[in-house]
């Protein structure tokens, strides 16, 4: 079926099949594959993005169901992000700046459910950050940090507009060039 | 030479990438042609596979390929790299690990793949997958070790009815410790089992095997702990195809905790497959499939005696312990029951007679291997365990009974290093003041106090200690080949100096979370005196990367930074020469600081940057001298590295629903020097987090017919963010004596110290309440913990 999605502020027509789940639609056919799949029991939250402005878990989610819907995903977080310049969202400059991530793969997950809390309640307690990862798992970093790192965006929160411009990830395979997709592509003419 | 970066919390240089979703991990990789992989498995335990029909899978649109048991017959199956032989010299047994179970075979754990299905779509894959008609003869099975052993269990390989993979004794000469543990004025004994849990590094593994037919050359990009081992076990005992053949790419990999480490059938088999369809192939698991298919960790059923005489000093110490091995033994995984668990029974104590009796058991269940810690975590469960408890039980003060049985300080440099009963030789440590900060920090004095007052209310509080030491810096190879292992464990690494005086630097190292390209710039950038913008760290390819033995055993600044140091003490040495032409002195009469050689006293002198470009533009040069400024090392230490700790966990425990909230986690460790301490911090912030997963949370439950019943997250009880307090830490630092850096290792002390620390003061709780418990199965649910009270 045809869906009509605005993903990071660009507007996308798409062909999907009927089961095709939202996390496979932005990995598969769009290539922005900074959302994870940590999990096939939406227990993980490493799939985490936004659908008109709330977090959801990407693989609870028919790509069918978000036709007509704007979503942002980590690589739409930034307020500018581009191999020559580059202003990170506070929750990206927190997680940095407090080492909240290590391996990084439940990390945009954590800063997607993080952006919600934040949006919803700007400056939350401990107690309130925990209980609003309860359904995001980190098997790195114990959370300490990733408290920490929100507690930071809390404090440092300049109430940005996500970035709504991505730029091509250029892979470095020994193919042609033009045969491989690592990342999202952005086609110039 | 004094130090900017070493020392200091420099923010990550790898983590712009993740966190604008740019990371690069195995499933984001997608080739040209590429195809989708996906195992038919075994529903069963224990099952002969009586026939397997593929035509209607075949005749899936989209269905590329059917592989069975019986294509694949010719590959090897997946080696497993250390041998320990029975005690009586019986050699280990190794039954072997197909790729796929073939008609006529059997099963032997839930998950064993019968085919493979290779489709142009994962879903087709998938799908195609319900249409393999496969018979089964479904036979029974066990999970249990223990139960494993009695006659007449089950047998999971029918040449070994007993069940025994092989049997081991270590120590000092059994009667002997029996004599101390008989002429003790106080025995302690405990029962227990550490429980199996699986690793659950979040990235679920991923491989695309590509056989490109122009230049005849495989690629293989795999989520693993060690591209070149893979490449290794795979060409040379798997497959059988040339090496230099064959490109292993780890790229970004989601953490791995020792599930990465190993090789798996499916990693072999997306890159067979690829060569006979000429086509990339990829296979990714699912989290359901992880829970089957990747190595699990601990499962020992132990049965230990701990000796005192009539002052408190321990006498001896008795271990006897089945340990569970799975269906098939995982690449490293006879090492970790032995060699990583019984030689550290000596703990930080003076025990004068130790002996551990150790029966490693096949069962119908995945394969055990080493996960995070591995060994050293059950080894300090035991000891933390039996001390807490025999001060419990003696009336004494359990902080006071392990001062009392410190191993005394010990530098490594003017005294020697500490000959333990159980081989090892401790390198350098200081014991005492670990726990004496540990105390400092929980306010030891006041906590009593409190505790006795909350024993009259609903809620109990308890506090548990836990001081331990781990062996790291895996390993000196002679040592371990002597130990049987199958390889040697050295790094290598290559300092290459670019003409323009940047340095690329590559290590066999491989970074999972680590921050290596941060630690690792930050040595280099300081022992060469430069910014740290000039130098790269390059890590996870073959083609790139010379040799690796990689990461796991807390080893890679321990031994991947040596072997870094090597190549900069070359760089160093070579520059020098050309250094000293150009500045016509002697080289003795240089040295190095600050980026430059100096002539001493003197302001003559030239940096790094020209005497680069001078070894690449030779004009003026020293006669004889080649060229360049690149050298690669191999560095194999000459010791384990010891990192010692003390950690301290206190709970409340709810006396009306035996719900354990860990309220404080206090962790001193004491890792050698330490290069980035907010790297070091959360290290061990997240081996606490796995290790307080064990005590309270997570375990593997199995059903009589060895079905994995909690094999997802909805099931299976991960630490979620609020388990758990903020973690209360500092460092002692008593530096390793044999490796350049005077660095130990920090990724496993979090979850060796803190398991213990818990499930301690959960009893500590209950006997302040008047319930003389000596044990409660972990993990300590609320049920479990509710029932030793009434
Ligand atoms: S992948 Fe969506 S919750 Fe785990
Ligand atoms: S950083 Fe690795 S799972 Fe969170």
């Amino acid at each position: 079926m045809q869906i009509q999605v605005t993903v990071n502020g660009k507007t996308r027509k798409s062909e999907v099949e009927d089961r095709t789940l939202l996390v496979h639609y932005l990995r598969d056919q769009l290539h922005l594959t900074g959302t994870h799949v940590g999990c096939d029991t939406s227990s993980c939250g490493a799939c985490t993005v936004h659908v008109d402005g709330v977090a959801v878990k990407s693989c609870t989610l028919l790509a069918a169901q978000a036709d007509g819907c704007a979503v942002t995903t980590i690589e739409g977080m930034a307020i500018q992000d581009s191999p020559t310049t580059s202003q990170l969202h506070p929750l990206q400059e927190g997680f940095k700046e407090c080492h909240g991530l290590q391996c990084g793969f439940c990390t945009p997950g954590m800063i997607m459910t993080a952006a919600d809390l934040l949006k919803h309640n700007p400056n939350p307690s401990e107690a309130e950050i925990r209980e609003a990862l309860e359904g995001n798992i980190c098997r790195c970093t114990g959370y300490h940090n990733i408290v920490k790192a929100i507690q930071w965006a809390a404090t440092h929160s300049t109430k940005p507009e996500p970035n709504q411009q991505e730029e091509p990830v250029v892979a470095d395979e020994h193919l042609f060039t033009n045969d491989v997709t690592t990342g999202e592509v952005v086609e110039t003419h | 030479m004094s130090n900017k970066f070493i020392g200091q919390s420099v923010k990550r240089l790898e983590d712009k990438r993740f966190l604008t979703g740019k990371g690069r991990y195995t499933d984001d990789i997608n080739l040209p042609g590429m195809l989708h992989a996906h195992f038919v498995r075994s529903p069963y335990a224990h099952a002969r596979v009586q026939s397997i029909d593929t035509t209607e899978a075949l005749a899936m649109e989209g269905v590329v390929a059917v592989f069975t048991g019986d294509d694949v017959k010719e590959l090897n199956g997946v080696p497993c790299g250390w041998q320990v032989n029975f005690r009586n010299g019986e050699t280990m047994r190794e039954p072997k690990h197909p790729m796929l179970i073939a008609t006529g075979d059997t099963a032997k754990h839930v998950g064993d793949p019968v085919a493979v299905i290779i489709a142009e779509t994962k879903s087709i894959a998938t799908d195609a997958a319900e249409a393999v008609m496969v018979e089964w003869e479904e036979l029974p099975a066990i999970a249990s070790p223990a139960d494993a052993l009695k006659p007449g269990a089950p047998k999971v390989h029918d040449q070994y009815p007993d069940n025994k993979a092989f049997d081991w004794t270590f120590g000092n000469p059994v009667e002997e410790v029996d004599a101390a543990i008989e002429s003790a004025a106080h025995v302690t004994t405990l029962e227990f089992v550490n429980q199996r849990v699986v690793p659950n590094a979040m990235e679920p593994r991923a491989y695309i095997g590509h056989y490109d037919t122009v230049s005849d050359k495989y690629t293989l990009y795999t989520s693993t702990q060690n591209p070149h081992l893979i490449r290794l076990l795979m060409c040379a005992f798997v497959l059988g195809i040339p090496e230099h053949k064959v490109r292993v790419v780890g790229p970004d990999v989601g953490g791995g905790f020792g599930s990465k480490i190993y090789h798996y059938t499916e990693e072999a088999l997306v890159t067979w497959a690829s060569k006979q369809l000429g086509q990339p192939v990829k296979w990714t698991s699912d989290r359901s499939e992880a829970f089957l298919m990747d190595a699990h960790g601990r499962d020992h059923v132990t049965k230990a005696e701990m000796g005192f005489d009539a002052d408190g000093n321990i006498t001896g110490l008795r271990i006897k312990t089945i340990a569970n091995m799975g269906a098939y033994l995982s690449t490293f995984a006879p090492a970790v029951p032995t060699y990583l668990h019984g030689t550290l029974l000596q703990g930080v104590y003076t025990t004068p007679k130790i002996n551990i009796d150790m029966t490693c058991v096949f069962t119908h269940t995945v394969a055990v291997d080493a996960y995070r810690g591995a060994g050293r975590p059950e080894a300090t469960y035991l000891l933390e365990r039996l001390i807490d408890l025999a001060a419990l039980e003696m009336g004494k003060d359990p902080a006071q009974l392990r001062f009392q049985n410190f191993i005394p300080p010990f530098d490594g440099v003017t005294q020697p290093g500490y000959q333990t009963q159980v081989a090892l030789q401790y390198d350098s440590g200081n014991y005492h003041p670990v726990l004496e900060k540990g105390l400092e920090m929980l306010g030891y004095d006041d906590f009593r106090q409190a505790q006795k007052e909350a024993a009259q209310s609903n809620k109990l509080l308890g506090v548990g200690i836990s001081t331990y030491i781990e062996a790291c810096g895996i390993a000196p190879s002679a040592v371990v080949g002597a130990l049987g292992a199958r390889a040697g464990l050295y790094e290598s690494a290559q300092v290459r100096v670019q003409p323009t005086g940047k340095v690329s630097v590559f290590t066999g190292s491989h970074s999972h979370g680590q921050g290596h390209e941060t630690t690792f710039v930050q040595v280099v950038a300081d022992k060469l005196g430069i910014p740290m913008e000039d130098v790269e760290l390059v890590h996870g390819d073959s083609d790139t990367v010379a040799f690796g033995m990689g990461t796991y055993g807390s080893r890679s600044l321990a031994v991947g930074g040596s072997a870094i140091m090597k190549s900069i003490d070359k760089v160093l040495e070579k520059g020098a020469k050309i250094a000293a032409h150009k500045l016509e002195c002697a080289e003795g009469d240089l040295e190095y600081g600050n980026g430059k050689w100096t002539v001493k006293g003197t302001d003559k002198s030239i940096g790094f940057g020209d005497v680069a470009l001078t070894a690449y533009v030779p004009h003026v040069y020293p006669a004889g001298l080649e060229p360049g400024l690149d050298f690669s090392s191999f560095y194999d230490p000459a010791n384990f590295t010891y990192p010692f700790g003390c950690h301290i966990a206190v709970v409340e425990v709810d006396k009306e629903t035996g719900k354990v909230t860990l309220k404080r986690m206090i962790a001193v460790d004491d890792v050698g020097n330490i290069i980035n301490p907010m790297i070091v911090e959360g290290q061990i912030h997240g081996g606490l987090a796995q290790g307080i997963g064990q005590a309270l949370l997570e375990g593997t439950i199995y059903d009589e017919n060895a079905q994995l019943t909690n094999g997802s997250y909805m099931d299976y009880c991960m630490p979620r963010a609020d388990d758990l307090p903020m973690f209360e830490t500092a460092n002692q630092t008593t530096p390793c004596p044999h490796n350049p850096l005077g660095v130990k290792g920090a990724g496993e002390a979090g979850a060796i110290g803190s398991t213990p620390a818990v499930v301690n003061a959960v009893i500590d709780a209950l006997w302040s309440g008047g319930h003389q418990v000596k044990d409660i199965l972990m993990p300590l649910t609320p049920e479990r913990v509710w029932r030793a009270m009434n």
